[in-house]
C-alpha cells in the first residue's frame, strides 16, 4: 500500500534527479579542481550560478502554465542596464535604485501578460516581440558598456558570509522564500500549474484564467530583474548585450527542462529548475579542471544538454500503449 | 464591407490579405523618406534580400505547421555556408562542383538528428533543436580552429546569390521561387502535405488515420536543415565569404515572418502564401527602419512594436467562451 511520504517522494522526484546530477557533477568538480573545496572557489562558483538559477526560475514560471517566456533574458540585461545607473550613490539612493529596477522588471512582466491574456497572442510569438523591444530600451540606457553600482553592497551580496556560506545562496534562498513558495502555495500559483494541465477544464471550473496569467508573468519579470541586478553587483557594469540576454533566455529552458519542468506545462518546481541551472553551470566549469583543449568546449556543452534532455526518452521504453506516444 | 470581411475570415486568407496590406502600407510610409523605395531598383534588391529570409523560413514554416519549432536555425546555417566553401578548399576542382550539394546535406543531417530528436525520441523540439545549434556550434568551432579552412564562396555560389538573369531579375529570388513552388506542391498536392497538416492538428488522430507521423515529422525537419544550409549557402555567395554566427539575424525575422504570414504557432494551420507576404513584410520593415535616421534603440523598439502591433489587428486567438 503506497503511503503519502511515496507520493510525496514521486511527485519531487523530478526535482531529486536534478539535485542529484547536480551533487555528482560538482563533487566530480571539486575532486579535479587543484584547490578544491575552499571559500573562493566556492563562492565563485555560486556567483556565476546564483545568476542562471534565478532566471531559471522565472521561465519556470510560465512553463507551468504551458506557455513561454522568451525575453527573461532581455529583461534581465534591461534591469542590469537600469541598475548600472539606479544603483548607485548613498545606500538610500541605491535602495530606492533597487525598488526601482525590481518594479521595473515586474512591469515588463506585466505587459507580456497583459498582451498574452489581452491580446489573446500565443506566448512564444509575445515574448519573442517584447524581448526586441525591452532590448531596444537597455540599447537606449546603455549605448556602450559602463556605469558603475553601489560597492558595499556589491560586496557584501557578492562576497562571503561569516562561517565560509557564499552570500549569493542566501539571496538564493531569500528568493526561493520571498516569491516561489508563497507564489506556489497561492490559489494563483496551483491554479497556474492547473491551467498547464488543461486550460479547458480550469476555464470551466471557474479559476481566473487571465489574472493567474498576468500574476505568472509579472512574478517572472520580477524574478528576472533581481537576477539583472545581481549581475550588475557580479560585474560593477551595465552591457546592453544581445548575446547575453539569449545565452541566458536559451540556458534557462535548458535549466528548466533538466530541472524536471515539463515544457507542455503542468507538472514541475522552480527547485528543479536551480539545480538544472547549477548542473549547467557546473558543466561549463568541469572542463576547466579536466583541462579541455578550449576548442571542444561548446561541443561538449552541446553534446551533454542533448543528452540530459534525451535522458526522458527512457520512459518510452515502458509504453504500455503506442497511442501514448502522440498528444 | 461586413460580407466581405465574413467571407475572408472564413476562408482563412485574412492574414494574408492583412498582411499584403500591411506590406503597401510599409512602402508608402518609406517612400516618404525616399523616392527611391518605389523604384523597381529598390525592389528588386529588397526581393534578392528577402529571398534569404525567404529559404529559411520555409523549413521554419513547416516545422511550425507540424507545431514544432525549430531553434537551430542559426548556427545550421553558418554550417551550410562553412561546409560548403570547406569543400571546395578540401577537394579542388571536384570540390568546387560538389560544394553546394555538400553545404546542403550538411543541414540535412543536422536536420536528421533533430527530426530523430524529436519523432523518434519525444524530445520537445523547442529544447531538443536548441541542443542541436549548440551541437553546430561546437562543430563549426572545433573545425575552423583546428585547420582554418577555406571560407571564400565559390564563383557558382557567388552567382546563385548576387546574378541577375533576364530582365534583370536577381536569381536569389529565382532560388527562393523554385524553393517555394516545391514546397506549395507539397503542401497542396502530396499525401506528406495533407500529412503535415494533420499531424499539426492532432497527431494522435492522425497515427489512427494510418499516417506514419513519425516520419513526417522527421521529413520535414530535413527539410528543414537543409532549407537553412541552403540560406547559409546563398548568404556565403552574397557577402562573398562563409563567417562565424551568419546566421544569427535569421532565427526571429524567420519564426516572425511565418506567424504574421498567418500561419498558426500551434500548428495545423497556415499558407505558404502567408509566409511570402510576412518574408516581404519582415524585410521591408528592416529596411525602413535602417534607411530611417534614428538611433539603434528606436529601431529596435519600433520593430517589436511593430510585430505585436500587426499581430493584434489580425493575428487574435479565439476567446476561451467560443
Amino acid at each position: 500500500m503506497p503511503t503519502d511520504a511515496y507520493f510525496h517522494l514521486r511527485e519531487h522526484r523530478a526535482t531529486c534527479a536534478a539535485a542529484a546530477l547536480f551533487v555528482l557533477l560538482f563533487a566530480v568538480y571539486i575532486a579535479k579542481h587543484q584547490v578544491g573545496w575552499t571559500v573562493p572557489v566556492l563562492t565563485t562558483a555560486s556567483n556565476k550560478a546564483v545568476l542562471l538559477a534565478i532566471v531559471a526560475m522565472a521561465q519556470t514560471l510560465p512553463v507551468l502554465t504551458g506557455g513561454i517566456d522568451l525575453s527573461v533574458g532581455m529583461v534581465f540585461v534591461l534591469a542590469n542596464c537600469l541598475a548600472s545607473h539606479l544603483v548607485v550613490g548613498t545606500p538610500m539612493e541605491a535602495a530606492f535604485g533597487v525598488v526601482v529596477v525590481l518594479a521595473a522588471g515586474a512591469l515588463c512582466g506585466f505587459v507580456n501578460g497583459a498582451i498574452i491574456v489581452y491580446g489573446r497572442l500565443q506566448p512564444i510569438i509575445t515574448t519573442l516581440a517584447t524581448g526586441i523591444v525591452y532590448f531596444g530600451f537597455s540599447l537606449g540606457l546603455r549605448p556602450v558598456p559602463g556605469g558603475d553600482v553601489q560597492a558595499g553592497l556589491a560586496d557584501a551580496l557578492t562576497g562571503t558570509l561569516p562561517g565560509g556560506i557564499p552570500a549569493m545562496l542566501v539571496v538564493l534562498l531569500a528568493v526561493v522564500g520571498l516569491v516561489w513558495l508563497p507564489y506556489r502555495r497561492s490559489v494563483l500559483g496551483r491554479a497556474a500549474l492547473a491551467i498547464g494541465s488543461s486550460e479547458a477544464a480550469t476555464y470551466m471550473s471557474g479559476v481566473a484564467i487571465g489574472r493567474t496569467k498576468i500574476v505568472t508573468y509579472t512574478v517572472a519579470g520580477l524574478l528576472a530583474a533581481i537576477g539583472g541586478l545581481l549581475l550588475t553587483f557580479v560585474t560593477f557594469s551595465g552591457e546592453a548585450s544581445a548575446a547575453i540576454g539569449g545565452v541566458y533566455t536559451l540556458n534557462s529552458i535548458a535549466a528548466v527542462v533538466i530541472g524536471g519542468t515539463v515544457l507542455s506545462g503542468g507538472a514541475g518546481s522552480a527547485i528543479g529548475s536551480i539545480f538544472g541551472a547549477f548542473a549547467l553551470r557546473t558543466i561549463g566549469d568541469l572542463l576547466f579542471v579536466f583541462d579541455l583543449e578550449p576548442l571542444w568546449q561548446p561541443l561538449f556543452q552541446g553534446v551533454i544538454l542533448l543528452v540530459a534532455v534525451s535522458v526522458g526518452s527512457l520512459r518510452l521504453l515502458k509504453l504500455d500503449n503506442r497511442l501514448d506516444l502522440f498528444r | 464591407m461586413t460580407a466581405l470581411t465574413l467571407r475572408l475570415r472564413n476562408s482563412g486568407h485574412l492574414p494574408v490579405v492583412a498582411g499584403a496590406l500591411c506590406t503597401l502600407g510599409l512602402l508608402l510610409i518609406g517612400s516618404l523618406y525616399s523616392k527611391n523605395f518605389l523604384s523597381s531598383d529598390y525592389l528588386l534588391l529588397q526581393l534578392q534580400i528577402a529571398s534569404f529570409l525567404g529559404v529559411v523560413a520555409t523549413g521554419a514554416m513547416l516545422v511550425i505547421l507540424l507545431g514544432g519549432i525549430d531553434l537551430s536555425v542559426p548556427w545550421v546555417v553558418t554550417v551550410g555556408g562553412m561546409m560548403s566553401t570547406a569543400a571546395a578548399g578540401w577537394w579542388g576542382g571536384v570540390g568546387e562542383a560538389v560544394a553546394i550539394p555538400f553545404g546542403i546535406a550538411c543541414g540535412a543531417a543536422l536536420g536528421l538528428v533533430n527530426g530523430i530528436g524529436v519523432a523518434y525520441l519525444r524530445v520537445p523540439s523547442m529544447i531538443f533543436t536548441l541542443g542541436i545549434n549548440a551541437v553546430a556550434q561546437g562543430l563549426i568551432v572545433l573545425q575552423t580552429g583546428g585547420f582554418a579552412p577555406q571560407d571564400r564562396a565559390t564563383p557558382a555560389m557567388h552567382l546563385i546569390a548576387t546574378g541577375r538573369s533576364a530582365f534583370g531579375v536577381p536569381n536569389a529570388l529565382l532560388v527562393w521561387a523554385a524553393v517555394g513552388a516545391g514546397t506549395l506542391f507539397l503542401l497542396h498536392r502530396t499525401t506528406l502535405g495533407r500529412s503535415i497538416y494533420a499531424v499539426g492538428n492532432r497527431e494522435r488522430a492522425a497515427y489512427l488515420s494510418g499516417v506514419d507521423t513519425r516520419r513526417v515529422t522527421l521529413l520535414c525537419f530535413v527539410i528543414a536543415g537543409a532549407c537553412s544550409a541552403a540560406a547559409g549557402v546563398l548568404l556565403t555567395g552574397y557577402s562573398t565569404k562563409a563567417y562565424q554566427a551568419m546566421g544569427d539575424a535569421y532565427q526571429l525575422p524567420a519564426i516572425a515572418a511565418v506567424v504574421l504570414g498567418g500561419t498558426n504557432i500551434l500548428g495545423g494551420r497556415g499558407s505558404y502564401l502567408g509566409t511570402i507576404v510576412g518574408v516581404v513584410m519582415i524585410t521591408l520593415l528592416q529596411s525602413i527602419l535602417s534607411v530611417m535616421q534614428i538611433p539603434e534603440m528606436g529601431r529596435q523598439v519600433t520593430y517589436g512594436v511593430v510585430i505585436i502591433g500587426m499581430l493584434l489587428i489580425y493575428g487574435r486567438g479565439q476567446r476561451h467562451s467560443d
